[in-house]
């Protein structure tokens, strides 16, 4: 899923602290899994907000939305007919649907109220960890399903670096050596020989080095 | 036992001090409560195992939110006791009566209040 975190309230009543209506709009996918911006999170948020503002004496219109999502037109157009009586949007999406929902909706002005931070999985309830960082050629296959572009420091395909300690990266004691991972895995799969295989030099256009990127499939295309 | 304790309490009722949610102790404030505090059973006795733990963790988080948006943190905190202890329930509610009274009312409640009194905006107020 796609990670983020919460931003602090203060980030967020800088924001919006000059309208006079605002609605929180949270989503029910990634960023509802990692708790930043779900049905309870714009909730809390809109709580805070609305006390903020009572105790500025100001009198904000504060609503409250979760879309199913906001990465998709079909969901965002449910916002069409309520969205005019609010100044402004806060969404709690990820990046991505927060510029989405500010391309549908261009008269309004949209702002971040999460950081999105990374494609990741939780490895226990308050921690996540980044897994995949998209790069649009996966390699999973000859690394034993552990991935050199996303968790290893320095992106290396063929094997650790000289950095690489008793299993950990020389950026921190707590962060796993990916090549490490990856020789385990192949120890116990059987297949320590295809760590002999030598990497051919990957094509990194696909990667983000290569601007903003699309996926278009044309059999799906109408 | 017969003991009595501040009459300012009103006691909110849940299954476990793990249904207890930010938002609930939010909304306490939003609706011009001074003060919230989450009684739940000792830590390492909760009959769903960790419930009260949980409750500690949104307490403190509720803690951070209130005191970032000028509200106080010290309106609100956790308290554990067993069941049957009732001259400690008496102690909590006793300190807890005494933290709000030395944080003053809750600034929501009272802009609520001086929004109540003020006079309904003129006509021309309206048009503007």
């Amino acid at each position: 899923m796609i990670v983020a975190d919460k931003k602090p309230i203060e980030e967020i009543i800088a924001q919006v602290n000059d309208v006079r209506s605002v609605l929180i709009l949270g989503c029910n996918e990634c960023v509802t899994v990692c708790e930043a911006g779900g049905k309870k999170e714009v909730g809390v948020l809109a709580s805070a907000l609305r006390m903020h503002f009572l105790q500025q004496g100001r009198e904000v219109n504060v609503g409250e939305r979760t879309l199913e999502r906001q990465c998709d037109t079909e969901y965002l157009e449910e916002l069409r007919d309520s969205i005019d009586a609010y100044e402004a949007v806060v969404s709690l999406a990820c990046g991505v649907g927060i510029q989405f929902t500010a391309e549908r909706y261009p008269s309004k002005a949209v702002y971040p109220g999460v950081n999105t931070c990374f494609m990741g999985a939780a490895l226990e309830r308050g921690v996540w960890a980044e897994r995949c960082q998209g790069c649009g050629s996966c390699i999973l296959a000859t690394t034993a399903a552990v991935c050199p572009v996303a968790r290893c420091a320095k992106r290396l395909l063929n094997g650790p670096c000289g950095g690489s300690t008793a299993g950990k990266c020389e950026i921190s004691k707590d962060v796993d050596c990916a090549w490490q991972l990856i020789v385990d895995r192949l120890k116990a799969l059987g297949r320590l020989a295809d760590y002999e295989k030598l990497s051919p030099i990957k094509d990194w256009s696909t990667d983000r080095a290569g601007g903003p990127r699309k996926v278009i499939r044309e059999d799906l295309r109408s | 036992m017969r003991l009595s304790y501040p009459g300012s309490v009103r006691i909110i009722r849940v299954p476990c001090t793990g249904k207890v949610d930010v938002l609930h102790i939010l909304r306490c404030f939003e609706r011009g409560a001074d003060g919230v505090y989450v009684v739940g059973c000792r830590e390492g006795d909760c009959h769903y195992q960790n419930g009260n733990f949980r409750a500690r963790k949104r307490v403190e988080q509720a803690q951070q939110l209130l005191d970032r948006i000028g509200i106080g943190g010290q309106r609100v905190r956790m308290c554990n006791l067993s069941s049957s202890d009732a001259p400690l329930f008496v102690r909590f509610a006793e300190e807890m009566h005494a933290a709000v009274l030395s944080a003053g009312p809750n600034p929501v409640r009272t802009a609520l209040e001086s929004k109540k009194r003020a006079p309904p905006p003129s006509g021309e107020e309206l048009n503007a």
